[in-house]
C-alpha cells in the first residue's frame, strides 16, 4: 500500500513538472525567444558562473584548511613518509595555486565576456610568445617536481640497509602471514607445493634456516631500526598497504617483492599523539583480491627496540609448535633441527644456532 | 584512362538514381550504411549503457554511504545478491564496480562518444557523402551490438558477471576458485571485449581512411575543424593500442582454458597447489596498460575536440592557438604510448622503470596544460553565448584542470606510494577522464542535436541539467580526494573493519546522496532528448551561427548529405568575429574573394588564386 502511494506521488510530481515545463515553453514562444540569437538566460548563466566560483572556492578552502585537515591526513610514522608527505604538500601548493588561478580566469572570463549586443569578440587567433611561455613554465615547474620526486623514489626503493630486520609478509585470501627468521635471523626457503592447511606459508624444512623461523599473530617491528619486508602472495595479487607508514607494495604470486622503511613512532607513542588509547597500526590489502578484500586486517605493533628484542627472543619456533613437521626434515639434519627449533632443551641453544649460520 | 573515367561517371549516375529508391525500414534504420544513422545507433546504445552503468554505481554508492541500510527492496532486481539479512553481497559489490568501470570506459565513453561523433561528424564536417566504407561502418556498429548483448547477458549469470575490477588482473580473473565472477562471467567479458575491439578497429580504420581520402576540395589538414583532428588522432591511437589488448586477453583465455602459464605462477588456492610455474602477473599489467593508458586519451581527445569547436563557436572567437592545439594533441597521442607503467609503480616492477615512467608521465602534463590555457584564452574578450553545449564545455575545462592537476601527484612515483589505489585515484580519473569526457559527450549532443534530428533541444532543461550535473559531479568527486589522502583503499565493500578508515562515514553518506541526485538529474536530459526528438522546435539552418560545413547541408540531410555538388572549402574553420566582416562568422565555404573587406594580408594573396571574379548577390541584401 505504502509503495503504491509513493508511486502515485512520484507520478503526480512528474506530471506537475511536465506541466510547468509546457507552460514555460509556451511563454517562451509568445515572448518570441526562439528568434533571438542569444538564449534568454544568458545573463543568469554568466552570473551563476561567478556564484559557482565564489561558493566553490570558499567551500574548498574551508574544507581543506578550516581545521578539518587533521582528519584526513594520517599522522606519519616512518622516515620516508616525512619526505613523501613533504613532496605531497609541495605539489599541493603548486597545483592548488594553479587550480585557483585557472578557475578564476575561467569563470571570470565567462562572466565578463558574456554576450552583449553590438559587442564584437576580439579576433585573436594566436600568439606564439604566449604559447611558448605557457609551454616552458609548466615544463620547468614539472621538472623541479619530478627531480625531487625522483630523488626520494631512488632512496626509498634502493637497497635496504645491511642491518635491517628482515620480515616476510605473505598475502592470501583473506589475511596475512608474517614470518621471522628466528634466532639465526634468516628466513628459510619456501616452496608453494609444500603449502597445506597447517604449513600455510609452505616452509621448506630441507633448508636449515627454516628450523627456527616463527610465525606470530601480529607484525612486530622495532622503532628506529630499518625493516625490510619480503613480500609475496600465495593465490592472487594483494597489496601490502599501511597509510601511517606511507608504505605500499603489491604482493604478487610467483614474484617476490620488497619494501623497506624505518618506523619512527611506537604504537604507544602514536596512542599518545592521537589521544586514542585503542590505536593500532593496521596492515591493509589494497589490491582487489576477492570477496574478503575489504577485511584483510592485520595488526602492526611498533615496539621500542628493547621491547622488540625481548618479544623476539620469547617467540617459539613454528617447528616446535608443529613438531609433526619434523618428519619433513632430512634424516641427517634431525638433531640440528630439534636444537634450532628449541624442541630439545639444549642449554647451549643460542650458540649452536649461531654456529649453524656461520657454518653455512 | 578514358575507360576508367566513363566507369566513374556511370557509377555516379547509378548512385544518383539510387537516391530516389525508397529504402526498406531494415535498410534505413537497422542494417544501415548511412553514417548519420550509424552515429545515432551508437548514441542511443551508449545512452542505454550509461543508464545501466550509472545505475550500478548508485547501488554500490548506497552500500558505501549507508552500510546499515536494508536493501530488501532491491530483491526484485538483484535476487540472491541481496543476502538474507538484507545486505548487498560482498562479492556482487565487486562485480558492480567491475561492470560499472567496463561499461563506462568502453561502452559509454569509447563507443558512445567516439562512435557517435566520429561517425556523425566526420563526413559532414569534411564534406563527404559518407564514410569511406559504409559496409564496414555498419559492421562496426553490429559488432559493438553483439559485444553489448554478450556483456549485458553476463550481468544475469548465476555466478555473476566479471568481478576482478575493470582491469581484470590475473590471477584473480583467471581462477574461478578465487572469485565466482571469474567463471562464466569472465569468459563472457573476454568474448564481449573481443567483439568490442573488432568494432573499434573497423570503425577506426574507416575514420582514418575517410579523413585522409574524402576531404572535400580545399579542405587541407590545416583547415580541418579540431573535432576532426581529435577523431582522427583518436582513431590512430585506438588502431595502435587495441590490438595489444587482444594479445593480453588472448593469453588470458589460454591461461583460463588451456592450462598455459603466461600469467600464473606458484599458486596455492582452495587447498590445492596449481601446476603453473614461470608465468608473470606483471606481464598482463604491462600489456593491459599499454592499451589502458592510450584508452584514457581515446576517451578524452574526442571530448576535447568537441569542446574546442563548441567553445570557439559560442565565444564567437577563433580557437586560440589552432596549431598549438593540434600539436598538443599529437604530442599527447605520442606520449600516451610511453607512460603506461605509471599505473604500476608499486606492483613490484623494477624501480628504475618507475623512474623512467615518472619522467615521461610528467612530460605529458605539458601539452595538456597548453590545451587548458588555450581554452581559457579563447574565452578572453569573447562575446560568449551560453548555450547548454557551451556550459558543458566550460564544465569540461574545469574538470580537465581539476582532475589533471591531481595527476601530478599520482604521476610522481614517490607520492604515489601512499596514494596508489586509494580514493584519490578514483577522484582523479573520474574528474579528468570520466566526467570531462561525459561532459564532452553531452556538449556534443546539445550542439549537434539540431543536425541529428532537425529539431532543437529545450534550453531551459539544458541549463537545469547542466547546473545540477556540474555541481553534483564536484560534490561527488571532490570529497573523494580527502578520503583518498586519508588512505581509503578503493574497491572496498565496507570500511568498518579498520580503525584508520572508520572516520568519514558522514562524508561517504554525503557523497552517496550527491551521486544519487546527480544520477537523477540525468533523467532531465533523457526527457529533453527524447521529447525534443519528436516535439522540439524546428531547427533553423545554422542555429549556432557556426562556420563548419555540416551547417551548409540540408537541415535534415538525406543519403549523401548534400543534394547537389559537395561544398568547396576556402578557409579554416574558425573565422569568427573577423575584423571588417559584417557577420560575426564566415562559413568555410565562403571564398576569400567574396570577403575582401575582412581578408588578412596572406588571404588577399589566396583570394587571387581562387579564380572567382564576381561576388554573388547576398540573399539578405537582395530582400
Amino acid at each position: 500500500m505504502m509503495n503504491l502511494i509513493i508511486i502515485i506521488g512520484v507520478l503526480l510530481l512528474l506530471g506537475i513538472l511536465f506541466s510547468v515545463f509546457k507552460v514555460t515553453r509556451l511563454v517562451g514562444v509568445i515572448k518570441g525567444e526562439a528568434k533571438s540569437d542569444v538564449p534568454a538566460n544568458n545573463k543568469l548563466n554568466a552570473s551563476l558562473m561567478i556564484a559557482f566560483l565564489v561558493v566553490g572556492l570558499a567551500g574548498f578552502f574551508y574544507y581543506s584548511f578550516g581545521g578539518l585537515e587533521d582528519d584526513f591526513v594520517q599522522p606519519i610514522a616512518s622516515e620516508h613518509g616525512v619526505i613523501t608527505d613533504n613532496l605531497f604538500w609541495i605539489t599541493m601548493a603548486v597545483t592548488g595555486f594553479v587550480f585557483v588561478l585557472t578557475h578564476i580566469f575561467l569563470f571570470v572570463f565567462a562572466y565578463k565576456y558574456q554576450h552583449k549586443k553590438n559587442n564584437k569578440a576580439h579576433f585573436y587567433p594566436h600568439n606564439n610568445k604566449l604559447e611558448y611561455i605557457w609551454t616552458a613554465v609548466p615544463a620547468v615547474v614539472l621538472a623541479v617536481l619530478v627531480i625531487s620526486g625522483w630523488k626520494a623514489w631512488v632512496d626509498i626503493t634502493g637497497p635496504a640497509p645491511a642491518n635491517s630486520e628482515i620480515i616476510e609478509v605473505m598475502g592470501y585470501q583473506y589475511s596475512w602471514a608474517i614470518r621471522y627468521g628466528g634466532t639465526d635471523k634468516k628466513l628459510g626457503d619456501y616452496d608453494y607445493k609444500k603449502i597445506d592447511a597447517v604449513n600455510s606459508v609452505g616452509m621448506d624444512f630441507t633448508d636449515k634456516a627454516a628450523f627456527d623461523d616463527f610465525i606470530p599473530t601480529a607484525l612486530h617491528v622495532p622503532k628506529g631500526r630499518p625493516v625490510l619486508l619480503n613480500i609475496r602472495a600465495r593465490d592472487v595479487i594483494h597489496s601490502v598497504y599501511s597509510p601511517h607508514f606511507r608504505l605500499q607494495m603489491n604482493a604478487v604470486p610467483g614474484m617476490p617483492t620488497r619494501f623497506w622503511f624505518v618506523p619512527t613512532k611506537s604504537t604507544a607513542d602514536m596512542r599518545l599523539e592521537t589521544g586514542k588509547p585503542e590505536f593500532n597500526y593496521e596492515l591493509v590489502c589494497n589490491k582487489i583480491c576477492g570477496k574478503g578484500h575489504y577485511a584483510m586486517k592485520y595488526i602492526i605493533i611498533v615496539d621500542e627496540p628493547k621491547d622488540y628484542d625481548q618479544w623476539y627472543a620469547d617467540q617459539q619456533s613454528w617447528l616446535k609448535l608443529n613438531d609433526d613437521y619434523l618428519s619433513e626434515v632430512p634424516e641427517e639434519l634431525q638433531e640440528m633441527a630439534k636444537i634450532a627449533a628449541g624442541i630439545e632443551n639444549n642449554p647451549e641453544k643460542q650458540s649452536v644456532g649461531e654456529s649453524i649460520v656461520s657454518n653455512n | 584512362m578514358s575507360v576508367a573515367d566513363i566507369q566513374i561517371t556511370e557509377e555516379l549516375d547509378h548512385h544518383g538514381h539510387d537516391d530516389h529508391h525508397e529504402l526498406s525500414f531494415i535498410e534505413k534504420y537497422i542494417f544501415t550504411t548511412d553514417h548519420k544513422t550509424i552515429g545515432k545507433q551508437f548514441l542511443i546504445t551508449g545512452i542505454l549503457w550509461a543508464i545501466i552503468g550509472g545505475g550500478l554505481s548508485v547501488i554500490f554508492r548506497l552500500q558505501l554511504g549507508f552500510p546499515e541500510m536494508q536493501l530488501d527492496w532491491l530483491k526484485p532486481i538483484l535476487g540472491k545478491w541481496i543476502t538474507e539479512s538484507g545486505k548487498l553481497d560482498a562479492e556482487f559489490y565487486l562485480a558492480l564496480v567491475t561492470m560499472h568501470g567496463t561499461i563506462m570506459v568502453f561502452f559509454v565513453l569509447t563507443a558512445g562518444l567516439s562512435g557517435t561523433f566520429s561517425n556523425f561528424l566526420i563526413p559532414l564536417q569534411i564534406g563527404a557523402r559518407d564514410m569511406a566504407s559504409g559496409f564496414m561502418n555498419m559492421l562496426s556498429y553490429w559488432f559493438f551490438f553483439v559485444s553489448s548483448v554478450v556483456m549485458f547477458v553476463s550481468l544475469f549469470l548465476e555466478t555473476g558477471p566479471a568481478a576482478g575490477g575493470w582491469t581484470v588482473y590475473p590471477p584473480l580473473s583467471a581462477l574461478p576458485q578465487a572469485i565466482q565472477g571469474s567463471g562464466a562471467g569472465m569468459t563472457m567479458w573476454l568474448i564481449s571485449m573481443m567483439f568490442f575491439i573488432v568494432s573499434t578497429l573497423l570503425g577506426g580504420i574507416n575514420y582514418i581512411t575517410t579523413v585522409i581520402n574524402l576531404r572535400t576540395e580545399g579542405l587541407s589538414f590545416t583547415r580541418l575543424p579540431l573535432t576532426i583532428w581529435a577523431f582522427f588522432i583518436t582513431a590512430i591511437i585506438g588502431l595502435l593500442s587495441f590490438p595489444v589488448l587482444v594479445a593480453a586477453a588472448l593469453l588470458l583465455v589460454f591461461d583460463r582454458s588451456f592450462g598455459t602459464s603466461f600469467y600464473l605462477s606458484e599458486i596455492y588456492i582452495a587447498g590445492e597447489a596449481l601446476p603453473n610455474v614461470g608465468g608473470s602477473p606483471i606481464l598482463y599489467q604491462h600489456l593491459f596498460w599499454f592499451l589502458g593508458h592510450p584508452e584514457v586519451y581515446i576517451v578524452l581527445l574526442p571530448a576535447l575536440g568537441i569542446t574546442s569547436e563548441v567553445i570557439a563557436t559560442n565565444s564567437r572567437k577563433p580557437i586560440f592557438g589552432y596549431r598549438a592545439m593540434i600539436g598538443s594533441m599529437l604530442a599527447i597521442a605520442f606520449l600516451s604510448f610511453i607512460v603506461w607503467a605509471h599505473h604500476m609503480f608499486v606492483t613490484g616492477m623494477n624501480p628504475f622503470l618507475g623512474s623512467i615512467f615518472m619522467f615521461l608521465t610528467l612530460i605529458i602534463a605539458v601539452p595538456s596544460a597548453v590545451k587548458a590555457f588555450n581554452y581559457i584564452t579563447t574565452l578572453w574578450r569573447g562575446n560568449i553565448v551560453f548555450t547548454p553545449a557551451m556550459l558543458f564545455s566550460i564544465g569540461l575545462v574545469s574538470f580537465f584542470i581539476s582532475g589533471g592537476l591531481t595527476g601530478l601527484f599520482l604521476g610522481n612515483s614517490a607520492v604515489d606510494i601512499n596514494l596508489h589505489d586509494t580514493y584519490f585515484v578514483v577522484a582523479h580519473f573520474h574528474l579528468v577522464m570520466g566526467s570531462a569526457s561525459f561532459f564532452g559527450l553531452l556538449a556534443g549532443v546539445y550542439h549537434w542535436f539540431p543536425k541529428m534530428f532537425g529539431r532543437m533541444m529545450d534550453e531551459r532543461l539544458g541549463y537545469l541539467h547542466f547546473w545540477a550535473t556540474f555541481i553534483g559531479v564536484y560534490l561527488v568527486f571532490f570529497p573523494l580526494h580527502y578520503i583518498g589522502i586519508a588512505g581509503f583503499p578503493r574497491r572496498y565493500y565496507s570500511f568498518t573493519s579498520f580503525d584508520a578508515f572508520s572516520s568519514f562515514t558522514d562524508l561517504n553518506s554525503f557523497v552517496s546522496v550527491a551521486a544519487i541526485v546527480t544520477f537523477g538529474a540525468q533523467f532531465i536530459f533523457l526527457f529533453n532528448f527524447f521529447y525534443s526528438m519528436y516535439k522540439g522546435r524546428r531547427a533553423p539552418q545554422n542555429p549556432w551561427n557556426s562556420t563548419t560545413l555540416e551547417w551548409t547541408a540540408p537541415i535534415e540531410p538525406g543519403h549523401g548529405n548534400w543534394p547537389g555538388a559537395l561544398p568547396k572549402v576556402y578557409r579554416w574553420s574558425y573565422d569568427y568575429s573577423k575584423p571588417g566582416a559584417e557577420d560575426d562568422f564566415i562559413p568555410q565555404n565562403v571564398p576569400y574573394s567574396h570577403t575582401p573587406e575582412s581578408n588578412l594580408d596572406f588571404e588577399k594573396e589566396l583570394a587571387k588564386l581562387e579564380g572567382i571574379t564576381s561576388k554573388p548577390v547576398d540573399p539578405k541584401n537582395a530582400e
